[in-house]
């Protein structure tokens, strides 16, 4: 016994030692780390992207060194404040990132030419209040809409998908009154599916994707205007159209509720699709569509992801290389197909081998774009928009809220910490 | 070892073993206990840009709408989450030590072992487990009620601001009664026999000897147990976030002051941390859980008298 754990152990110390050269060696190429809380895009990154990278430029080996997510934020703090941070830091969206930077731990990439790849949606996340700075280089978006089933549509003969807000009630209701299938699969639970899948998704053509969005921040408009609370009222409309006792499923819950079969729509994010399809799930995708019926259409497209450079990197110009590499069109392409759900923002035109997430993608081309109104400015007080978007919305499907309360709710939380200038 | 004569000389010595034995733990205690704890407090008292702020931090956080609220609530919850636990728990760990050191009863290992495995196991494990149990899609609950003809009182308590409270203390409860069980049942066990015999030959029945022999001598561990109860729910957070998420609801009706603090300090989503705040909230806790303390230990301790038979 105590022979054969002897062996082993020295076994494994004999495949690390056989490991290490691999990393010490090859000419001294400048080593460059990535932080980030996408943890779960590792194989990704290690067998497709890095790879790509290191074929043009040999001299640079890259390695991309991820946390949990629910840990990044006060690791990568706490890395940035004792020095031991990786050159490359992927940046949330902002103030997260803002604050890193106003602390002078990410460096300002205005020089970097790759950035004129990007448009200023876009760049919006990970640039300072006046504009002047942008610190990171945007990666990827997420689009809201509605994942179907296509056998359960299929089998209730319903073959137009909805444009409008109207149309998919309709549809909604069809499937409620044929019985067999739960018509929406979303639970109020974990709140943020509420706000999230649900606010945002419907309300960005309520309130007029990007003029409604700096209206707010202007102070020009209020929560307690009418799209805002037509936005609270299209989720209260959601409740009888959700499986039995929703108020206690939480997000896994619903996402496996939808993926065996039970329910036809489910109110999405696009990272959902790589899930479902992996489930073996013939899915489609359609967008919000005009909600308020004013013939055009908005959609959620939201900024989630980008990369930036630590100020402190002694390897800054191979940084930025790097950076320059993930603003152009190859990795967009490379990143798009091979995360389908996280969208490229880079103007390059590019091709998803994924249809689902091709027909999420070509709702760009029918709609606007806009992100998720609580994400910047107004999320920097006490209490918190986004916190109180998550109570609210779940609150006014659960009906303990009618949506004017909730507008009022929202509005009088704001009101306490936000004026504008 | 030594011979008995040296011992009277050795006990003026300045007992370098029993120094060597406490300084690891007093060593570490303090360093990773004492030291952060007095840091944290020193933090509280200062603004975030490290200008003396005295106690305005505690103002704000006792009387501003922004901050007030959300700490009465999660100290409203705590009360309500440690009444249940003095109210289920301890009694129901007292029932099953009384029940479990009768001789009469077969099997009392087996149940001793069984009913204390949850406290043994990670609260990740008791919070997943227990939020499939009551899942209203797949939950074996509903099903377990209609099998009693209870099926209509089924609901999907996890997420109803009313029932979710009481249903998290609950789980709780049952991870944690093992506890005043093992406590109860250690010092039931050291009351002799004799006593409890010589009740019996004088004619007293299971209630009386309970009544008036085996609870008041075991007064001091219902006290410790009390005691322990109180710190344990009001520092209170993993079961919480681990069920209901950082965010304690439905609309912050599970929220205790170990979520309140974990979202003040550490931040949620697009809500930064607050060093400053997290820190007087733990200020807060810090209090709150001194004066329980006090309060049992001036108050209920020095009156019990332990008595050693």
């Amino acid at each position: 016994m105590k022979k054969k754990s002897l062996a082993l152990g020295a076994a494994g110390v004999m495949a690390l030692t056989a490991a290490m050269p691999i990393a010490t060696t090859a000419q001294d190429p400048v080593k460059l780390t990535i932080e980030s809380w996408r943890n779960d895009d590792l194989g990704i990154w290690e067998d497709v992207i890095i790879p790509a990278f290191e074929a043009q430029h040999p001299e640079i080996d890259v390695t991309f060194a991820p946390t949990p997510p629910a840990d990044y934020n006060a690791t990568l703090q706490t890395k940035l404040e004792g020095g031991t941070a990786g050159d490359l830091i992927t940046c949330r969206p902002f103030d997260a990132s803002l604050a890193l930077y106003d602390a002078g731990y990410l460096a300002s990439l205005n020089d970097l030419p790759g950035l004129a790849n990007f448009g200023d949606v876009a760049k919006s996340a990970w640039i300072t209040d006046d504009g002047s700075n942008v610190f990171c280089v945007p990666m990827a978006s997420v689009i809201h809409g509605f994942i179907y089933n296509k056998d359960i549509f299929e089998e209730l003969g319903i073959t137009q998908l909805p444009t409008t807000d109207e149309e998919l009630e309709a549809i909604l209701a069809q499937i409620k009154e044929d019985g067999r299938y739960t018509p929406l699969a979303m639970g109020t639970k974990d709140m943020w599916e509420s706000a999230t899948m649900g606010f945002q998704n419907v309300g960005a053509d309520l309130w007029q994707g990007e003029e409604g969005r700096k209206a707010l921040i202007a102070g020009e408009a209020k929560l307690t205007d009418q799209p805002y609370v037509d936005a609270l009222a299209e989720l209260a409309a959601w409740r009888d159209f959700l499986p039995e006792g929703f108020e206690g499923i939480s997000y896994p819950d619903a996402q496996q509720y939808f993926a065996t079969g039970q329910a036809a729509v489910y109110p999405a994010g696009s990272w959902d699709i790589a899930f479902f399809e992996g489930q073996g799930l013939d899915i489609g995708f359609f967008g919000p569509g005009d909600v308020d019926g004013d013939g055009d259409c908005v959609i959620s497209d939201h900024t989630d992801i980008a990369l930036g450079l630590n100020a402190a990197s002694p390897n800054a110009e191979a940084a930025k290389t790097f950076l320059d590499w993930v603003a152009s069109a190859e990795f967009a392409s490379l990143y798009s197909n091979s995360l389908p759900g996280f969208f490229s923002l880079s103007n390059e035109p590019v091709t998803l081998e994924d249809p689902v997430a091709q027909e999420a993608l070509d709702l760009r081309a029918t709609c606007d774009s806009t992100i998720r109104n609580s994400y910047q400015i107004l999320s920097r007080g006490t209490p918190n928009l986004e916190n109180e978007l998550w109570a609210v919305s779940a609150a006014v499907i659960n009906g303990t809220l009618t949506p004017e309360e909730g507008a009022a709710r929202l509005q009088e939380g704001l009101d306490s910490w936000y004026a504008a200038d | 070892m030594a011979a008995p004569a040296s011992a009277p000389r050795t006990r003026r010595r300045i007992p370098w073993s029993v120094v060597g034995f406490l300084a690891p733990a007093l060593v570490i205690y303090t360093v990773f206990m004492v030291l952060p704890l007095l840091d944290s407090l020193r933090r509280s008292l200062f603004t975030a840009s490290g200008e003396l702020a005295g106690l305005d931090n505690y103002v704000t956080l006792l009387t501003d709408p922004d901050w007030a609220p959300r700490f009465w609530g999660a100290f409203a919850n705590n009360i309500v989450f440690f009444a249940i636990h003095m109210l289920v728990q301890n009694p129901v760990g007292l029932l099953l030590a009384v029940l479990l050191t009768t001789r009469v009863l077969r099997g009392r290992t087996v149940y001793r072992t069984l009913i204390f495995a949850p406290t043994v196991l990670s609260v990740v494990i008791i919070g997943f487990i227990w939020k499939l149990i009551l899942s209203p899609l797949w939950g074996v609950m509903e099903g377990a009620m209609e099998a009693v003809g209870l099926g209509d009182f089924y609901l999907p308590w996890l997420g109803l601001q009313g029932p979710a409270l009481i249903v998290v203390s609950l789980m709780s409860v049952w991870q944690f009664v093992g506890i005043p069980m093992l406590l109860f049942s250690a010092a039931l066990l050291s009351i002799p026999d004799e006593i409890i015999e010589a009740a019996r030959t004088d004619g007293a029945g299971a209630w009386r000897i309970f009544r008036s022999i085996q609870l008041p001598l075991i007064l001091p561990t219902v006290g410790i147990v009390a005691i322990l109860t109180f710190v344990g729910n009001f520092n209170a957070f993993d079961l919480v976030y681990t069920v209901q998420g950082g965010l304690a609801g439905p609309e912050f009706s599970t929220d205790l002051f170990g979520t309140y603090f974990f979202r003040t300090f550490f931040g949620f989503q697009l809500q930064l941390g607050d060093p400053v705040m997290g820190a007087t909230v733990a200020g807060m806790m810090f209090l709150i859980i001194l004066f329980g303390v006090c309060l049992y230990l001036f108050g209920a301790q020095r009156r019990l008298q332990r008595v050693d038979p």
